[in-house]
């Protein structure tokens, strides 16, 4: 714990440091010393997902189990067929994204738009099912994620389904995004312009 | 949960029905309210003169002078049979029962003749009036728990959001946590993992901003074709509040940033768990952890106890109810900024990580479903606000947007925050098309619907779904109604 003296002491020496910079990674310009250190149990049971399978939790699941899962916790608001309810439809899709008809709209689903495997798992992780998130297992939620990925013909055979192996899933818009190109350059518009 | 996505023309046309449907139970109360500017006097079943005087119309526009006398007409009709059921409706709060928000009191007849409320009554926290009914409205998704509200602008003054009015999105209900036993966790990519409690964050200096928050779904509903029928319907998913709390660079000098860290994960604790991705830079630079919101503790429903503002970005970046902050080297591509909140263009690509919000105004009175009371004097006004910075001008349009008039714009003009502007107007009593358009201190010029779609495209009724930032036309006819219109 600092003394008061200590601390002001600190906050001044390092005030100078600030208006250097506008901020310094790592240069430690100040330090209260509040909180307390966070040990591995207190960080245990928060999960978060990179594509390359980092942070993914242990466990492991298969396609069978996830249709039991499917069947019993998520059909209700997904449909039977993953066609959709008050939840997403999850399923189909592919070729529907480049389309340039005001009229008919693109079918965005896991199938069709989601680029990480990973990504799944996560989200059903933390937040499915819905009126009792975070229910499920690491086992469950790998079965899950593989029956959906195995119904999108994206996943096969009776391979277990790990944060390794969601990692290597090659999902079809894999390459579908691109960065933000804005701003866009507008200038004040000279046409006519008229009721649409 | 998704309602913002477009899964099938049937699911698409069902969700704009819905929102459509959610207005038109508004209006239909609010045309029936002496108090809103939606009021409709054809609604009002034959009105007796008071003592003499001939009934009056009430201008929606010009309400604050007219509305003294209106409710003493209704006051006077109220015990008459000829009044009945129209005039129940027209104000709640001759029933007793009083709108959100607000607390029944008799209203005397002479408040200078009897003392008013007595002081604590209330409590010791003050309500609104309860002749003020204004308020959000919701989408009718098949579950409340996932859902958004929308902020009438058309009622707001200045460019404060009344903390009770301030739209929210909410992707698993509203949390409800005990700041007591609160905690954030920061992790990852940092020298010192580290807990905080609420009153560790709040013994750190603090900062306060004015900003606002705009979901980067606001108007989505306007992409191909005028949809929703009032500024709250097609603008109300922005708002603007002081927050006050700690910088994001405080707390991550705290726990020591390792070199190579460039993304940081927030997520909330609520039952969504909801998660962005920020880039460090960002967060380093103007990021922070809100507990304060315009003078008080942040409302549940932005938030409480702790929520993240980064300024400028689209709202969903706003992680509510934070618990946790993890440090990595990539982004974590979470559901929220890959299936969602990504911007599909025609050629099957889709933007991703398109987190600023581009400037935008937007004519709020008059605007669609209010009705100007024969020609004279009006004043236009509006909000303009850019992710990018300050508003530097707004032009106004009357015919279109053949010609455009420089507005007055009411200081301060803070940056990244509603800017209100104003424009004196006298109507001819023939048709016209308002229109506004704003340009911020980076010289973005904001686009017509037209130029906006010619860049990204109409591929699907709903576009591209976000950042719809356009020009909005408001037509006045003859008669002096205002509606939603594409002129461009």
């Amino acid at each position: 714990m600092f003394t008061t003296t200590k601390l002001f002491l600190q906050v001044t020496a390092c005030g100078a440091l600030f208006a250097l910079n506008t901020y310094a990674v790592g240069a430690d310009p100040v330090r209260y010393g509040f909180g307390e250190p966070a040990s591995a149990h207190d960080l245990q049971d928060f999960v978060s997902s990179l594509p390359d399978g980092r942070d993914l939790p242990s466990g492991s699941g298969t396609i069978s189990r996830g249709k039991q899962v499917y069947d019993e916790k998520c059909a209700s608001c997904h449909g039977q067929k993953m066609e959709g309810g008050v939840g997403d439809r999850l399923l189909g899709g592919r070729g529907t994204l480049v389309n340039d008809d005001p009229k008919k709209a693109p079918v965005k689903t896991v199938e069709s738009y989601w680029p990480y495997a990973t990504t799944l798992f996560d989200y059903i992780k933390r937040a499915m099912p819905f009126y009792t998130p975070g229910s499920l297992t690491n086992d469950e939620v790998y079965s899950v994620t593989g029956y959906i990925l195995s119904e999108a013909n994206i996943l096969k055979g009776d391979e277990p389904i790990t944060a390794e192996s969601l990692a290597r899933v090659a999902m079809p818009n894999r390459d579908g995004f691109i960065l933000d190109h804005r701003p866009d350059h507008f200038k004040p518009a000279d046409k006519h312009p008229r009721l649409r | 949960m998704s309602i913002l996505d477009p899964n099938s023309d049937a699911k698409n046309k069902l969700k704009i029905a819905s929102l459509v449907e959610a207005e038109e139970a508004f209006l239909a109360k609010a045309r029936t309210n002496a108090n809103s500017v939606y009021f409709s006097q054809h609604h009002i079943e034959p009105v007796k003169p008071v003592k003499g005087e001939p009934a009056r119309s009430v201008d929606p526009l010009q309400r604050p002078q007219n509305r003294r006398h209106f409710l003493a007409s209704v006051a006077v009709l109220a015990s008459s049979s000829v009044a009945g059921r129209a005039i129940a409706q027209t104000t709640p709060s001759l029933e007793g029962k009083a709108p959100p928000g607000a607390v029944w009191r008799s209203v005397p007849e002479d408040a200078t003749k009897i003392p008013g409320t007595a002081i604590g009554e209330d409590g010791g926290y003050g309500t609104r009036s309860q002749f003020e009914t204004e308020v959000r409205w919701r989408f009718g998704t098949k579950t409340p728990l996932s859902s958004w509200s929308m902020t009438p602008l058309e009622h707001g003054v200045g460019i404060i959001t009344p903390s009770g009015l301030h739209f929210e999105r909410d992707h698993g209900g509203i949390a409800t946590i005990d700041p007591a036993t609160h905690k954030v966790f920061v992790h990852g990519m940092v020298k010192q993992p580290k807990k905080f409690s609420m009153l560790d964050v709040k013994r750190f200096p603090s900062i306060s901003r004015i900003l606002f928050i705009e979901c980067s779904g606001n108007g989505l509903t306007e992409w191909s074709k005028p949809t929703l029928k009032t500024v709250q319907g097609t603008h109300g998913l922005v708002s603007t509040s002081e927050w006050t709390g700690v910088p994001l660079s405080t707390i991550l000098n705290e726990v020591g940033v390792k070199s190579g860290a460039k993304w940081l994960l927030v997520e909330g604790g609520d039952a969504a768990v909801m998660t962005r991705s920020i880039p460090i830079d960002k967060a380093m630079k103007d990021c922070f952890l809100a507990y304060g919101q315009n003078g008080e503790a942040i409302r549940p429903e932005q938030g409480y106890p702790l929520r993240l503002i980064a300024p400028g970005y689209e709202g969903n970046t706003h992680i509510k109810w934070v618990r946790r902050i993890e440090l990595s080297d990539k982004p974590f591509m979470t559901r929220e900024e890959t299936s969602k909140y990504t911007d599909l263009l025609p050629s099957g690509k889709a933007v991703q990580f398109s987190l600023i919000m581009d400037a935008k105004s937007v004519i709020t009175r008059p605007s669609g479903e209010m009705t100007l009371s024969g020609p004279g004097f009006y004043e236009i006004t509006g909000l303009a606000w850019s992710g990018r910075g300050r508003i530097k001008r707004v032009d106004v349009s009357t015919d279109g947007g053949r010609t455009w008039k420089p507005a007055d714009l009411q200081g301060p003009i803070l940056p990244i925050c509603q800017t209100r502007f104003r424009f004196p107007w006298v109507w001819d009593g023939k048709e016209a098309i308002l229109q506004s358009r704003c340009v911020d201190e980076t010289g973005y010029v904001q686009p017509t619907l037209g130029q906006l779609i010619e860049v990204r495209g109409l591929n699907g009724p709903i576009g591209s779904i976000y950042h719809l930032n356009a020009i909005q036309s408001w037509k006045v006819d003859t008669e002096g109604r205002v509606s939603n219109v594409h002129y461009y």
